[in-house]
């Protein structure tokens, strides 16, 4: 079965270099767990129909694998989490 | 050269916005509307699926819930809807700095001059409508042709997520059959009018003589002659053309039916104060003031009178919105909806004439204490202060007039007739 997917707000460390630019640089999981991003590849406005958002979405490495990130709107963070029913 | 404009329709914009917040909605009716609790009951939008079953824009809740016993209503959020409007506005500015925005979701681009750097009409169409789905998340109807007029009955011919070319070539053929009534400015009136002499299609209307036109529908004859014909030269106004301020008002739906000439001023005298409170903020006098009333047959009415000096006393206001609903008010049904509306404005510093028989001094000293009250709401809240006649309702008086504001579209002839003809025609 196709997990479900749901909008979660997460904590994010990020860094703004002196021309402005908002680069995240780490996710911190509920639990305490830290996400280093290895690397964002793309950072383009977007919409997420599957959590339903809004903002800027970066396409981010996490341990060699591809995730997206959003930026919304309100200044809040959000991931596309998958939770598995049942 | 033709030129080339588009017209940008955000389809259901508002039920396409929470849809898109709210996941697990979707695939259920959903309507759009105001507080079911307060009663500001009626749908601004609804979704497809809604619309399917019969639901329609400005049906009150409960007609709404009859016709579509599943649905679902959520509040309005004007604040997200204003903010994906800004965004889509953003995605227009990167193919003209002509842009022209009727009402929240709606937008006209002229592109002539961009055509030779991304396309043509058809292909920029195409782009607009693929980043407004990638990055706002919901869909667009895009109108193209060569003049405003047209490209609005594109937006609306295919609906949604479409995109309506209407060009030289195929017009007769795709609008001509249109209803007369798919037109802007042919309401209901003008609709029946013309059905009176045959004409019951665009087509028919673009055939008909314009001096005949004129003949009883006065000037708008001659208008909607152009229109039809697809003759209607006005321009896209660029990006930031000032809308100048040309009356503030507020209008409301009331908590419950009005009844009594009582329950009427106690909405005035709210309305009023809202309307005072925002001239003074932007410091304006007024020299005319109107009412709207609607009753709960959804008859409504406007009548508006010349006010002694011009004024931003809330009380004098008040007075004279009151005095001209007692004019013209029979009280055949209970009321539905009312407002107040001050135009004819000039700034707050223009000298004009004192008159002998006023005076003055009071009305000075009325104006001190309408900024006293003004203060007071802007440190304490808008409840911390409230007339004493507003504390013989408490359903009624539940209502904050100014922060409940409403975005209304524009009028199309907002900068005057620039049709392509002129008053000597």
């Amino acid at each position: 079965m196709e997990p479900e997917v749901i909008k979660k707000y997460v904590q994010v460390i990020a860094k703004f270099s002196p021309e402005g630019k908002l680069l995240p640089l780490c996710v911190v999981w509920d639990d305490g767990r830290k996400f280093e991003i290895d690397r964002v590849k793309e950072c383009v406005r977007a919409a997420s129909r599957k959590a339903g958002g809004v903002g800027l979405r970066y396409t981010c490495m996490i341990c060699g694998k591809e995730t997206v990130l959003y930026y919304e709107e309100n200044y809040k963070w959000f991931v596309e989490a998958k939770i598995q029913r049942g | 050269m033709d030129r080339v404009i588009l017209h940008s329709d955000m389809n259901s914009c508002y039920a396409s916005i929470e849809l898109l917040h709210r996941p697990e909605l979707r695939g259920r009716p959903l309507a759009v509307g105001g507080d079911p609790e307060a009663r500001h009951g009626i749908v601004l939008a609804k979704d497809e699926i809604a619309k399917k079953a019969g639901v329609k824009t400005g049906m009150a809740l409960w007609q709404a819930r009859e016709v579509c016993p599943e649905i679902i209503f959520v509040p309005p959020r004007m604040y997200l809807y204003l903010r994906f409007s800004g965004l889509a506005h953003e995605i227009y500015a990167d193919y003209t700095d002509q842009q022209e925005a009727f009402g929240v979701d709606e937008s006209w681009l002229d592109v002539t001059n961009s055509c030779t750097l991304k396309g043509d009409g058809m292909t920029i169409a195409q782009d607009i409508s693929r980043r407004i789905k990638r990055e706002l998340g919901i869909t667009v109807s895009i109108g193209v042709s060569w003049n405003k007029i047209f490209a609005k009955l594109g937006s609306d011919y295919k609906k949604p997520d479409a995109i309506t070319r209407f060009g030289r070539d195929n017009y007769k053929e795709l609008i001509y059959p249109l209803p007369a009534s798919d037109l802007l400015y042919v309401g209901p009136k003008t609709e029946a009018k013309l059905a009176r002499y045959g004409i019951h299609t665009i087509g028919q209307l673009a055939k008909a003589n314009p001096c005949f036109l004129h003949s009883f529908l006065g000037k708008m004859g001659y208008v909607l002659s152009v229109f039809a014909r697809g003759e209607d030269q006005t321009p896209v106004n660029h990006e930031n053309a000032e809308v100048p301020i040309k009356s503030i008002g507020n209008s409301t739906t009331t908590p419950r039916d009005l009844m009594t000439y009582n329950d009427v001023s106690v909405i005035v005298y709210l309305l009023a104060e809202s309307v005072s409170a925002r001239l003074r903020e932007n410091n304006f006098l007024c020299n005319v003031v109107e009412i709207s009333v609607r009753d709960n047959g959804l008859a409504s009415f406007t009548r508006q009178k010349k006010v002694a000096a011009p004024t931003d006393i809330t009380s004098e206001i008040a007075k004279a919105a009151l005095e001209l609903f007692k004019e013209n008010y029979r009280w055949e049904r209970p009321i539905r909806s009312l407002g107040v509306r001050a135009s004819s404005l000039c700034a707050a510093n223009t000298p004009w004439q004192i008159s002998l028989f006023m005076d003055q001094l009071q009305r000075e000293r009325k104006q001190r204490m309408d900024r006293a009250v003004d203060d007071i709401r802007r440190r304490f809240g808008f409840y911390s202060i409230q007339r004493g006649i507003s504390i013989t309702d408490a359903t009624l008086k539940s209502l904050n007039a100014k922060e409940d504001n409403t975005v209304h579209p524009h009028s199309y002839m907002e900068f005057g007739n620039r049709t392509g003809i002129g008053s000597a025609t």
